[in-house]
């Protein structure tokens, strides 16, 4: 047994408690937290925390990457609302892990990662899969840890889930020496956390809130803007009351698909870069513009001069830094998304100014000529006879879904078009690495998907490309028995910068046409799922429907028109109203 | 527009380096930071000294706010405020300028804290002001050496 250091045994002194190992108090903890399920990868040092792990009820999912681990814990946290825990050991484990952990924190992602690391002895030593994951990590989570004392250990955890869940959610990393975990300690009895230094401010001001709801009543161009934190705050059903009673449009950041209902005749749909043309000519002419947990990105703004250019603003947010980074506020309100509208929405139920038929047809005519713009130049895309269109696709899996699929994408022109085509009704049904925009993604968040909700139909949304990313999670599909769908556009391009190329390099494809792509059939068949092709518009129902029926992995490899476009498009520090439309 | 910001901090491993990092990583700048532990061993102190307009210096507090180990930002230089920097000086000082080598620091309230054959090394305190002075006038008798601490800060007492 290797007997640590004991230096601050002040906790439970006096109180005759019995120790338990480290890692012991690690699942009991996880346990403690609510941890159904953990997605890792073992190595030297966590060993001995998987031969606790796995004497355990907390299931576990070996990955094939590390990446995959993070991702998947990630996509489990987006479709669920809890969070999510992947387990890394030191050293690689936790260097592949990282381009995860930044696409959970770029998306404000609840998840706790857990890595081995070396010996507290030889920490500094260079030794053997010693890597500074702590200093590595430091700008991509939200907090991280070295737990240098072991009577630290439980504390610590405890930290790390309240403070991944909490607040603006992200992602928290703990990193666990091998011998504080092998360390014989007392177990604490649960106790709520206080931090001095954090304490969100989750209820909005009732002056601002008061400030917003006049701001509504009086504006005669009205839009709401609302990105992820809807989602991560529960707001949709207190945003669809109040933009409904409001009659107040709707558009939506790429992180906030599904906060709204696309099926809603105000939802504009997707703003910004490849947002439809009514959701940026609105921002663009509009007086009120309500941003609701969005966070004003230069893929939404376009030339920020030009974006809302006559609006006053009202944010909602609770990140106070997200207000005024870059676009100036009029009406800040710090709090929890669905508190605000909340709050928003009570203001209006008591008050005597507001007339609800009266507001209504103030704000009618503004509705009608944002409609006007959408029945003018909606989102479409030309029938190319036989030949497969990437929309079409998405559209058929729209349909055959009844639009009650949980969709990951990777990252490109698959992201956009699954964006702008499949017309999300519910929150946490678009799981997409928005703000690092991290291909690879979508496979094990799909995985990761599935798990927390196993009856659920889950498709990923790929391009040949960024498939080739996270090609290698197929087994782990395979082996956790997670029957998701992978749904690749095959145009045998990296499609999104072949547009750019198109567009602004005089059509030079410099490096972006794969030679060599495998035959994803075969590669499906060679990892025991079911591989099916389309290459007709005709053939497209019959594999979806096909690929649906079959409880088992399965890869739809697509050959859509190569050279398709995602349009509208902005082009980068344009204004958002100089879209191209083809 | 320069500003002076009082950051405490939990007295923690890595503390130092969030706020450093964030400063690198968002593109912030830093004209000198000094820091060290409080009255509670537990806290540190941090004065930095940055550049920027109204906004910039907010987003710069708000990032600093979002950081675990941050207790609190004040921005000192938005009211009246003491700041003092010390700097060590090798000076050359040979025969014929020893003497108004010690006049020079004399006036300047400064402190002969080493002495050689051919130098001295000076200790001066005072706001950036005072320790450019003086280092312009000591330049031409051969300045071999500076090492200055960086700026502390610290709000008047309100006088009412």
């Amino acid at each position: 047994m290797s007997r640590a250091p004991e230096r601050t045994p002040k906790r439970n002194q006096g109180t005759v408690m019995s120790k338990i190992k480290g890692t012991q108090a690690i699942i009991k903890c996880l346990q403690e937290e609510g941890v159904e399920v953990i997605f890792g990868y073992p190595g030297g040092a966590v060993i001995e925390l998987y031969d606790e792990l796995c004497k355990s009820d907390i299931r576990h999912i070996l990955v094939r990457h590390e990446q995959g681990a993070v991702h998947a814990a990630d996509g489990y946290a987006r479709a669920s609302g809890k969070v999510g825990v992947a387990l890394l050991t030191s050293g690689p484990g936790a260097t592949n892990g990282v381009t995860a952990i930044a696409t959970a924190y770029c998306d404000s992602i609840p998840v706790v990662v857990l890595t081995g690391q070396v010996p507290r002895a030889l920490i500094g030593n260079d030794a053997f899969q010693e890597v500074d994951i702590v200093g590595i990590t430091r700008p991509c989570t939200k907090h991280n840890y070295l737990v240098s004392d072991p009577e630290e250990l439980i504390p610590t955890l405890r930290e790390a889930f309240y403070l991944a869940a909490s607040g603006r959610p992200g992602p928290v990393l703990v990193d666990l020496p091998k011998d504080v975990m092998a360390a014989m300690i007392n177990f604490p009895a649960k106790a709520p956390i206080r931090m001095q230094t954090y304490q969100p401010n989750v209820t909005p001001h009732p002056n601002q809130v008061e400030k917003a709801c006049r701001a509504c009543l009086k504006a005669k161009r009205p839009v709401f803007y609302v990105g992820g934190g809807v989602i991560l705050s529960g707001a949709n059903e207190e945003l669809t009351r109040l933009a409904k009673r409001l009659n107040v449009p709707v558009t939506m950041t790429l992180m906030g698909l599904g906060g709204f209902p696309g099926s809603e005749p105000l939802s504009l749909g997707m703003l910004g870069m490849h947002g439809s043309y009514a959701a940026n000519m609105s921002v663009a002419k509009s007086d009120l513009l309500v941003a609701v947990g969005a966070r004003f990105d230069d893929r939404v703004t376009g030339r920020l001069d030009a974006f809302a250019p006559q609006a006053k603003v009202i944010h909602i947010d609770i990140d106070p830094s997200s207000i005024s980074k870059n676009v100036k506020v009029d009406i800040p309100i710090v709090a929890d998304c669905r508190l605000a509208l909340a709050a928003m929405n009570s203001w209006l139920d008591n008050s005597a100014e507001f007339q609800v038929e009266e507001v209504k047809a103030q704000h009618q005519p503004w509705v009608d000529q944002v409609l006007e713009w959408d029945e003018k130049h909606p989102l479409s895309y030309m029938d190319a006879g036989e030949v497969i269109k990437p929309q079409y696709v998405i559209e058929k899996l729209q349909e055959l879904t009844g639009g009650e699929a949980i969709i990951t994408t990777e990252v490109g022109q698959n992201q956009m078009w699954a964006a702008q085509f499949y017309k999300f009704c519910k929150p946490r049904r678009l799981l997409t690495s928005g703000g690092l925009g991290t291909m690879g993604y979508g496979l094990p968040a799909a995985i990761g998907a599935q798990v927390a909700f196993p009856g659920s139909t889950v498709i990923d949304i790929a391009g040949d490309g960024s498939i080739q990313m996270n090609i290698q999670e197929l087994a782990t599909a395979r082996e956790c028995g997670a029957p998701v769908k992978i749904a690749i556009l095959n145009n045998n391009y990296l499609g999104m910068v072949r547009q750019w190329q198109e567009l602004f390099y005089n059509r030079h494809y410099a490096s972006t046409v794969m030679e060599v792509t495998p035959d994803f059939v075969a590669l499906a068949q060679a990892y025991g799922a079911v591989g099916l092709r389309a290459r007709t518009k005709a053939e497209v129902e019959p594999v979806i429907r096909e690929a649906l029926a079959v409880h088992n992995v399965v890869i739809m490899d697509f050959s859509i028109h190569r050279e398709e476009g995602v349009f509208p498009m902005v082009p980068a520090g344009k204004a958002t109203t100089e879209m191209l439309l083809v | 527009m320069k500003h002076t910001l009082s950051v405490l901090l939990r007295n923690k491993p890595g503390a130092l380096s969030r706020v450093t990092g964030l400063f690198s990583g968002r593109g912030f700048n830093i004209e000198s930071l000094c820091v060290a532990e409080t009255f509670d061993p537990q806290v540190s102190c941090l004065t930095v000294v940055t550049r920027g307009e109204a906004a910039i210096i907010e987003q710069i507090t708000k990032q600093l706010h979002k950081l675990i180990d941050v207790i609190k930002i004040s921005d000192v230089s938005e009211g009246e405020f003491v700041e003092r920097e010390m700097v060590l000086i090798r000076v050359r000082a040979e025969a014929g300028t020893r003497a108004e080598v010690l006049r020079v620091i004399d006036i300047f309230r400064g402190k002969v804290v080493d002495v050689s054959p051919n130098s001295y090394a000076v200790e001066i305190t005072g706001p950036e002001s005072k320790i450019k002075a003086v280092i312009d006038i000591l330049r031409p008798l051969g300045i071999k050496e500076i090492v200055r601490t960086g700026k502390i800060a610290m709000m008047r007492a309100p006088k009412k």
